[in-house]
């Protein structure tokens, strides 16, 4: 066994995980991307595999309460902000930082496919 | 189809040592293209809520891109490419339905009730004895995930996104294919509206071949436009 096939399989069996038999399944390729950030901070021990299945189960608890629980469709979108939540409570990022972050790469995408443009021009 | 149909921005670069005229381009991907000009290349939340994620987490050495890639890996033939392989081997045994495909291929994947294509349209262009196709997306890693899984991880590499368009034979040559200087090379450029399907060539030695077996044929990499499939890869002897 590889491992990244080791550490996907430690969490391949989490309850609901959207799979087939030969493992889990993804609709869109961020959805992979989250998962094997999961795979990568569980394998270096920077989370322990109880403390996500604690923090994935308490945000799809949150979204059953809200009448927007989904373990198909949706499911990553509930992993995406578990894995949010797991690393802000960990001190490994903060919520600022993301949205900097993130504002960045939007911000560079535009840059660029302006200057793409203005390249044409 | 003229020339004047050929959007500059999906038809960023072509290289090419024949003297005819360059006639490419579809005028569904341009319209298309046009009309939500300001969503090109617009990533969903959710994917630049994860690549925050990686970035953060990446600059802070808490993980590491490559064997994150190494997981995805692992999955990228899990959606495809068997859907966008199907449809390339119908195409050679079917001229009806290559030609359907070529002139709307969003409209076949539709009738083939393919999910993930929503809002997004699809452009299959072919790889003839005088044509060759690659797609790159120069941006990002716009690519057609619902036919073709997750993209392997040099199509999302900046030297490839780059090098491609600057330098398209080069790059095949890369990936061992030297293409003889009177095939012109054609690149295009995916965006998160139209995404791009090769056609490559069907393989010499394939004849008499089911649809079935042809389709175990088609490799990812085929339909981006980075392999020729060639006897060898139909498991024959040459």
């Amino acid at each position: 066994m590889s491992s990244a096939e080791h550490r996907s399989e430690q969490l391949a069996d989490l309850p609901l995980l959207p799979r087939d038999i030969d493992g889990p399944v993804f609709e869109e390729p961020w959805q992979a991307q989250a998962f094997a950030i999961v795979a990568e901070l569980v394998e270096s021990g920077k989370i322990t595999r109880q403390e996500w299945a604690d923090t994935l189960g308490k945000v799809l608890k949150t979204a059953e309460e809200q009448g927007e629980y989904d373990t198909g469709h949706r499911y990553y979108d509930h992993w995406l902000l578990a894995l949010e939540n797991i690393v802000i409570d960990k001190n490994l990022t903060d919520h600022p930082e993301l949205i900097r972050e993130k504002e960045e790469i939007k911000e560079n995408d535009h840059h660029r496919r302006d200057q793409q443009l203005r390249d044409e021009q | 189809m003229s020339e004047d149909k050929v959007s500059r921005r999906e038809f960023l670069s072509k290289s090419t040592m024949a003297a005819s005229t360059v006639v490419a381009g579809s005028s569904t991907a341009k319209d298309h293209a046009q009309e939500d000009g300001h969503h090109e290349h617009e990533q969903s939340d959710y994917a630049l809520r994860t690549k925050a994620l990686v970035a953060v987490l990446t600059r802070k050495n808490l993980v590491n891109p490559a064997s994150m890639d190494a997981v995805v890996d692992l999955y990228e033939t899990k959606i495809g490419p068997h859907i966008g392989a199907r449809m390339v081997a119908r195409s050679w045994v079917d001229e009806n339905y290559r030609q359907r495909l070529l002139e709307d291929a969003r409209a076949v994947a539709r009738e083939d009730n393919l999910t993930g294509i929503e809002g997004t349209d699809l452009v299959a262009v072919e790889n003839t004895s005088e044509v060759h196709n690659l797609v790159v997306c120069t941006l990002c890693s716009c690519y057609p995930w619902p036919l073709l899984g997750l993209p392997p991880t040099w199509y999302k590499d900046a030297a490839y996104r780059a090098q491609s368009v600057i330098d398209p034979r080069g790059v095949l040559k890369k990936f061992g294919l030297a293409l003889d200087d009177e095939i012109e090379v054609r690149v295009w450029d995916s965006t998160a509206e139209v995404r791009y399907l090769v056609i490559p060539e069907r393989p010499l030695g394939s004849e008499g071949m089911s649809v079935e077996q042809l389709e175990k044929l088609v490799t990812r990499d085929s339909m981006v436009g980075a392999e020729i499939l060639n006897s060898s890869s139909a498991g024959e002897e040459a």
